[in-house]
């Protein structure tokens, strides 16, 4: 006991373990990030039985916790202006997300690409043309007027990937940038809750639709977690097709769509 | 070695983002145009000649790996450190695109579908349902 009074304060104190972890930060960043998933993985299993997929939920606390963030601080970086937690900012910063990105594209195989056909492709390019024009016009209704806000909203619609991405090479603040991830994180929620529920509607029922299904839709948590509720048979063919879409709307995004917007605003 | 994987990463990402510049400059708007596009398209395309040429050994591919099954933590991280508490006045908005949207899409789920089995002797179409 007394040598444990002796170095708690010390321990405590400005100059060892907070000193340690904001040293370190980058590290207590991983750290957190997967303490919010293995928390989202349980939330996932326990509360909703697997019907929301660990990644949205793990989004949800992220964008929560930036709140807070902000709110304590005042500042304009959520949670990384915690100096505790700095890392956050560097590890969820663009160069790290673009890189990440990137990657994902190793998994996709050109012989799938052709293989899916005439109507993935239409149903790629419709699905990322459609939400960038209902994202636009509902942040145009909300009273955006300058282009790059405007795309980058569109392309948040679109998923929570190409909203930032496209906000980083369009310049637009961090603001807008959250604006677009929250627009992608409802889509994605709601294209893993409704799907099972419209399947029957909208005939969701062969490899077909799915694969058109999942270029419309282009969330790949979504389609994966939607498809999976409704028949786990089609996952395969709706997340071929969705894999494609964050790739395609990067590249659309930041290039053709913000020039037909630019000319239009 | 793991390394290799990891900078053919890098290199696709660096030649998108240059390219992505330069797209910029030449179409005089001055931002990066698809830069990260443009390295995922190169991505596909170095890796799977690598791989048609047998050299794209495991741990090449972990390298690669690794970054791509860190991708939702990322952005995990990228949500915490955005400006939410600006957003959340604006919280309206993005239900309302996210849920427009969504009905959207699924609207057209249908249609394309039958655009689709009018044209029963497109081969490829077929192919892609039969995969």
């Amino acid at each position: 006991m007394i040598v444990l009074s002796n170095w708690l304060p010390t321990l405590l104190g400005k100059h060892s373990l907070v000193v340690l972890l904001e040293k370190n930060s980058l590290i207590t960043a991983m750290f957190l990030v997967g303490a919010i998933l293995l928390v989202s993985s349980l939330m996932s299993r326990k509360l909703t039985g697997g019907r929301i997929h660990p990644s949205a939920i793990g989004i949800f606390i992220g964008l929560a916790f930036a709140y807070v963030g902000g709110i304590t601080t005042g500042g304009e970086h959520g949670l990384a202006d915690v100096s505790l937690l700095a890392g956050i900012g560097v590890l969820g910063g663009s160069m790290f997300r673009d890189l990440a990105i990137v990657a994902t594209a190793f998994g996709v195989r050109l012989q799938e690409f052709t293989a899916t056909g005439l109507s993935g492709i239409i149903s790629l390019v419709l699905g990322i043309f459609v939400s960038f024009l209902i994202g636009g016009l509902v942040a145009y209704g909300f009273g955006y007027r300058d282009a790059e806000s405007i795309t980058t909203i569109g392309a948040g619609a679109a998923t929570y990937i190409v909203g930032p991405v496209t906000g980083s090479a369009l310049d637009v603040s961090s603001e807008v940038i959250a604006l677009s991830v929250a627009a992608g994180l409802v889509k994605s929620i709601l294209v893993m809750t409704l799907t099972p529920f419209v399947a029957k509607w909208i005939g969701l029922d062969n490899p077909r639709s799915a694969l058109i299904f999942g270029g419309l839709m282009g969330t790949t948590s979504g389609v994966a977690a939607g498809l999976a509720a409704t028949d786990a048979k089609l996952v395969p063919y709706g997340a071929m097709t969705a894999t494609f879409y964050t790739g395609l709307g990067c590249l659309l995004g930041p290039s053709l769509i913000y020039m037909i917007v630019q000319s239009i605003v | 070695m793991v390394i290799y994987g990891t900078a053919l990463l890098a290199f696709c990402m660096l030649v998108g983002l240059v390219a992505g510049q330069l797209l910029g400059i030449l179409l005089g708007v001055g931002k990066n145009v698809g830069g990260v596009g443009i390295a995922m398209l190169l991505l596909i395309v170095l890796s799977d000649w690598l791989r048609r040429r047998d050299r794209l050994p495991t741990p090449t591919q972990q390298g690669v790996l690794f970054w791509s099954s860190i991708y939702i933590p990322i952005v995990v991280a990228m949500a915490a450190s955005q400006n939410v508490v600006k957003a959340a006045s604006g919280g309206w908005l993005a239900l309302v695109a996210g849920v427009t949207t969504v009905l959207a899409c699924l609207a057209l789920v249908p249609v394309l579908s039958r655009l689709g089995t009018g044209g029963e002797d497109n081969p490829e179409s077929q192919s892609g349902a039969k995969e």
